[in-house]
């Protein structure tokens, strides 16, 4: 049996204290991922420092018109938040297209960051695997990848990061704060996972021991008619096979400010960028949502299974922005 | 009108909730992992980790080291076994690896975790073989096999196909595919043995305790008398559960070893390697029609898959040997035995991927002809069952196409292809038809008059899920004559006898076969005058020769099928947005489980149609979604309302008139919902399942 050790931190210091500087230690949130990897025998922790009860669970608006919502506010008070489905409708709209009722009520904001790839390589451990074990190989790049990255991968590695919570984050700008040892800091969501190259399993840039706080969105009136949207294989219960999260303000015909970020096409929630800088100061229309649209995918690297994935990240693209356009209030 | 005699009651046909419904709901209905016994060990499965080969070494010292480990069986100590005729059981006894997750030894300890931690510290080496593990209908190795599942014709001919599909004013020759589908029943395999009395004493999830008792007397050389088997409450089955699985088999053989009891469960993943599953099917189907779409050919040819455990060729192309008017008629099957899993039953073997395929060809033939999908089967009804020139004892086919169709308000269908939207969505209707046999096998059972007036049956039937209980209570109370509150009726138990097994919706009529005549002895018994002794009266029924005796006819159940679907192109999405299944079944016990049943199997097609599929890596040869996370199965929110209801469909060839409905409702399921796709799109999907990225590239 893997005998491992349990302690729940009560504040902040406690559990960076607790989680010490032993590497084989892991924070646990709802454990709705940890525990499942561990039941797998995918983590092995020698000790969880469990940080669910710390006083981080709540969701405050700041100032400017942004929210904080803290680490250990669970995926259910986030989408239900009166003030996140307001002002930031693709986030609420993205932790609801998640999981089940049941996981939503137990599962963290910042064990969602962190949960890992759902590659059915990586949760099995007896297939060889880059990011569970370096080295070993990338069975997925022969083997079954339909559900795999199109954008920024590697040879090493073509896992995607499933969060569709993330997606909505990293489109309205969203920033992580952190606690390590030797104090706080804040990282942009966009910066937060590393990219693969040749090291996927390192995955974001937190130092040893860091404990997410909570995430803070700054206030954005763009915010407010934003939208997420989830495409999956069955009707729910079920990780995106590409999602998407946009906001646009148009001004006379116009696109004057835009913001997309994708899901399920790579190993982080990807900004895209290069869609952005085509639209702002284009003249609205499907033709500069197309323009858009390829210029991001313009970098994708499909492989044999996963091809389609292209298609359909373009009309994602194209349809979400061409609904943004047409919604009432833009 | 009549009115009934107060004295004659009538439990057939009441819409009773199961009879263990409360036991279940609060818990106290015992599974076959729940039950507790002292100095109880468990067992863990050590699966093999190449596709084909042999094991060169086994090293157990680390794991007999670990604490509370009891022993490790592998095939250089396991007791050795007697064929029983099933391959698949024949664990432990040599060093041949037949596939990926076959076991290769079984760690027992004292508690569960102590046994999985042994047996990840038990070191396998092999000596790996080039396998062969990826099915298709080119492969070489495919071969005409002797026989269909269960022991059918492989091929069926009637008249000159050839010549009649050149003659023909329209024909239809397309190629369709069904992928590989896993059963996975609610409940994970358990099986608890221990030696008791002199006899082995086993509590099993299964569907069929006496089939189980057999295997395992033989598999063991005993006395059939010495193996009680036991399987009282069972979570779902789907015929994964149809006879022993290599579980039960192990648990045994510890209990022997250790003289102690011992369970072995199986985890979900185990599920996906050693219990079977559907195999995948390539179907060439051929149709040939003149201009008024009456058919002049029908020509279905299978392929399938088998493991080089067992032959087991599913029986994918019987579907056309009932079910249409074809002047000319041929139906056959090949095979091709790979470095897999064994494949076997899955709900409706046969009927469930066959009529996918000739249930969508017939769908093209109709656009072709311009003919309505509906007045094209009408056109094609069969006066006796094509294949064989058999009567039908009954075919209400053509009513449950009459009564869906009003239901579900096809008249007047615009039957031009991608022309009906509601904002993204494509919205489009279809139709298929549904068959699936109504057999009977000979079982026995027992009737008690007990001395307190309440009447005990005993028979070995199985209930798993489907409320077998509570539709036998009915028919023994009918055939007793006694109020439903007087009757208990114990099941899952090998010392009851010989029954059928809960499989090819044979249980109701064969199980109720037997109580029936069981019922009515005693009731003849007692009406003539017998008194009931203390410890009972005992009337027993043996149905052999009754059913020996039954006439040569063809007897189904027979069923139509409708649903609506959007989809999105842009998206690939597939939504059913409404099904209705309208099914002539014999006579309906109860139509409350009856319709759970039905809806249920329906919503196993609507799974079957877009969602299910196993992906197997042809380099492990493993299954790479081997859990229910990756192995999509349709949640809640990809079912629609599903409205199920049936005909009058008198037929009482047996006593108790029904035909079984435990899997017609998958059945044409899957093609009326890729029909309806179609309709939605123009885009025909010939490949299962309809999923995003197919419907994208269409
Ligand atoms: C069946 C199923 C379906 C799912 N479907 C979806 C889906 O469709 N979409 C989706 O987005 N997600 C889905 N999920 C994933 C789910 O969202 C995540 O499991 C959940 O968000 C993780 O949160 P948790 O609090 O349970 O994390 P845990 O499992 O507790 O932890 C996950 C990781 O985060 C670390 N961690 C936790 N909290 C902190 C902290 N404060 N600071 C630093 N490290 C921390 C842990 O050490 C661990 O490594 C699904 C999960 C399951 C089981
Ligand atoms: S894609 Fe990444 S996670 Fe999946 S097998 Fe390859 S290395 Fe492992």
């Amino acid at each position: 049996m893997r005998e491992f050790g349990y302690d729940r931190a009560t504040d902040v210091a406690g559990a960076i204290a607790l989680l010490g500087a032993d590497p084989h230690a892991h924070y646990l949130g709802g454990g709705t991922n940890l525990v499942d990897l561990m039941k797998l025998g995918v983590e092995a922790p020698t000790r969880l420092v469990d940080v669910s009860r710390l006083p981080l669970a709540g969701i405050e608006v700041l100032p400017d018109g942004g929210l904080r919502i803290g680490s250990t506010a669970s995926n259910s008070d986030i989408a239900a938040h009166p003030d996140v489905r307001r002002r930031f409708p693709a986030v609420a709209q993205a932790v609801l297209a998640g999981a089940s009722g049941q996981l939503r009520n137990v599962a963290t904001a910042g064990g969602n960051l962190l949960q890992r790839t759902r590659c059915p390589y990586f949760t099995d451990v007896t297939k060889p695997c880059n990011k569970r074990v370096p080295g070993t190989g990338c069975p997925a790049r022969d083997g079954e990848h339909h559900n795999h990255a199109i954008l920024g991968a590697s040879v090493q590695c073509i896992a995607t990061h499933p969060s569709d919570f993330a997606v909505g984050l990293v489109a309205l700008d969203a920033r992580v704060t952190v606690q390590e040892s030797d104090g706080p800091r804040e990282i942009p969501l966009e910066e937060f996972y590393r990219p693969v190259g040749s090291t996927p399993e390192r995955e974001t840039v937190l130092g040893p021991g860091a404990l997410i706080t909570g995430i803070v969105l700054p206030g954005l009136p763009i915010a407010a008619r934003s939208r997420y949207r989830k495409v999956r294989e069955r009707a729910s219960y079920a990780f995106a096979i590409g999602s998407i999260a946009a906001a646009l303000h148009v001004t006379d015909g116009t696109v004057t400010e835009v913001r997309i970020a994708l899901g399920a096409v790579a190993s982080r929630p990807w900004r895209a960028r290069a869609a952005e800088r085509v639209l702002l100061g284009a003249p609205v229309g499907a033709d500069a949502f197309a323009d858009a649209a390829d210029a991001e995918l313009a970098a994708a690297q499909p492989l044999r299974d996963n091809a389609y994935k292209v298609p359909l990240m373009r009309n994602l693209i194209v349809t979400m922005l061409s609904e943004l356009a047409e919604a009432p209030g833009r | 009108m009549t009115t009934m005699p107060a004295s004659v009651p009538t439990a057939v046909g009441e819409a009773l909730t199961r009879i263990e419904g409360r036991l279940k709901v609060t818990g106290q209905a015992r599974y076959a992992a729940e039950f507790p016994a002292p100095g109880l060990a468990y067992g863990w499965i050590v699966p093999a980790r190449i596709a084909r080969g042999r094991v060169r070494a086994i090293d157990i010292d680390a794991a007999l080291a670990l604490p509370g480990v009891l022993a490790v069986l592998h095939h250089g100590n396991a007791p050795r076994l007697t064929d029983a005729g099933d391959a698949t059981l024949l664990v432990l006894q040599d060093d041949a690896v037949p596939h990926w997750g076959w076991p290769v030894a079984l760690v027992v300890a004292t508690t569960s975790e102590q046994a999985r931690a042994a047996a990840e510290r038990i070191h396998v080496t092999y000596d790996e073989e080039p396998h062969d593990v990826v099915f298709s209908a080119e492969h070489a190795g495919t071969y005409i096999p002797d026989h269909v599942n269960p022991a059918q014709e492989t091929s069926t001919v009637l008249g000159d196909v050839d010549a009649a599909l050149a003659a023909a004013d329209v024909v239809v020759d397309a190629t369709y595919s069904t992928p590989n589908e896993h059963n996975s029943p609610m409940e994970p395999h358990s099986a608890t043995a221990r030696w008791a009395d002199g006899r082995l004493e086993v509590i099993d999830s299964n569907q069929g305790a006496f089939a189980v008792r057999q295997s395992l007397a033989t598999l063991f050389s005993l006395d059939p008398s010495a193996v009680h088997v036991r399987s009282e409450h069972v979570g779902g089955g789907f015929g994964a559960k149809g006879t022993a699985r290599p579980h039960v088999v192990l648990a045994a053989m510890a209990a022997t070893v250790l003289q102690r009891p011992v369970r072995v469960t199986l985890t979900r993943q185990q599920m996906f390697s050693l219990v079977g599953y559907r195999t995948p099917t390539v179907q060439r189907v051929r149709v040939g029609a003149d201009a008024s779409g009456r058919l002049t050919a029908l020509d279905h040819l299978a392929y399938s898959q088998t493991s080089r455990v067992l032959e087991f060729t599913e029986q994918t192309a019987i579907y056309a040997r009932v079910m249409y008017a074809a002047g000319a008629l041929r139906t056959d099957h090949r095979v091709v035995a790979l470095d897999v899993p064994t494949p076997r039953w899955m709900r409706a073997p046969g009927e469930a991927p066959g009529s996918f395929a000739v249930e969508s060809a017939l769908d093209e033939l109709a656009e072709q002809c311009g003919i309505d999908p509906v007045e094209l089967r009408a056109r094609n009804e069969p006066d006796v069952e094509p294949a064989t020139g058999r009567p039908f004892s009954s075919r209400n086919l053509r009513t449950c196409f009459t009564e869906g169709a009003r239901r579900f308000g096809w008249a007047g269908r615009d039957a031009r292809p991608g022309v009906r939207r509601d904002g993204r969505w494509l919205l489009g209707t279809g139709t298929a038809a549904a068959t699936y046999p109504a057999r009977v096998t000979p079982s026995t059972a027992t009737a008690t008059a007990e001395a307190d007036g309440l009447f005990t049956i005993r028979i070995t039937a199985s209930d798993i899920g489907t409320g077998a209980r509570t539709a036998l209570t009915q028919i023994a109370a009918d055939a007793l004559r006694v109020p439903l509150e007087r009757v208990r009726v114990l099941i899952g138990d090998s010392d009851f006898g010989q029954a059928q097994l809960a499989g090819g919706s044979l249980g109701t009529g064969s199980w109720g076969f037997a109580i029936t005549e069981a019922c009515r002895a005693l009731r003849t018994e007692l009406d003539g005058g017998a008194t009931v002794p203390p410890d009972g009266l005992t009337a027993r029924a043996d149905t052999a020769e009754r059913v020996q005796a039954l006439p040569a006819l063809s007897r189904h159940s027979y069923g139509a099928q409708f649903a609506e679907v959007a989809v999105d192109l842009s998206s690939g999405e597939v939504r059913v947005r409404r099904m209705v299944g309208i099914f002539a079944v014999g006579r309906v016990v109860n139509p409350l489980t009856a319709r759970s049943q039905l809806v249920g199997g329906m919503t196993m097609g609507l799974s079957m149609a877009l969602h299910e599929e196993a992906i197997l890596d042809p380099v492990f040869g493993d299954v790479v979604n081997h859990d229910l996370a990756g192995y999509h199965v349709a949640t809640n929110a990809d079912v629609p309302p599903i409205e199920v209801d049936w005909v009058d469909d008198a037929d009482d060839v047996i006593p108790t008139g029904t035909k079984g409905l435990g899997e017609i409702g998958i059945v044409g399921a899957a093609a009326a919902i890729a029909n309806a796709v179609w309709h939605a799109t123009g885009a025909r999907h010939r490949d299962l399942p309809i999923r995003p990225d197919r419907v994208l590239f269409s």
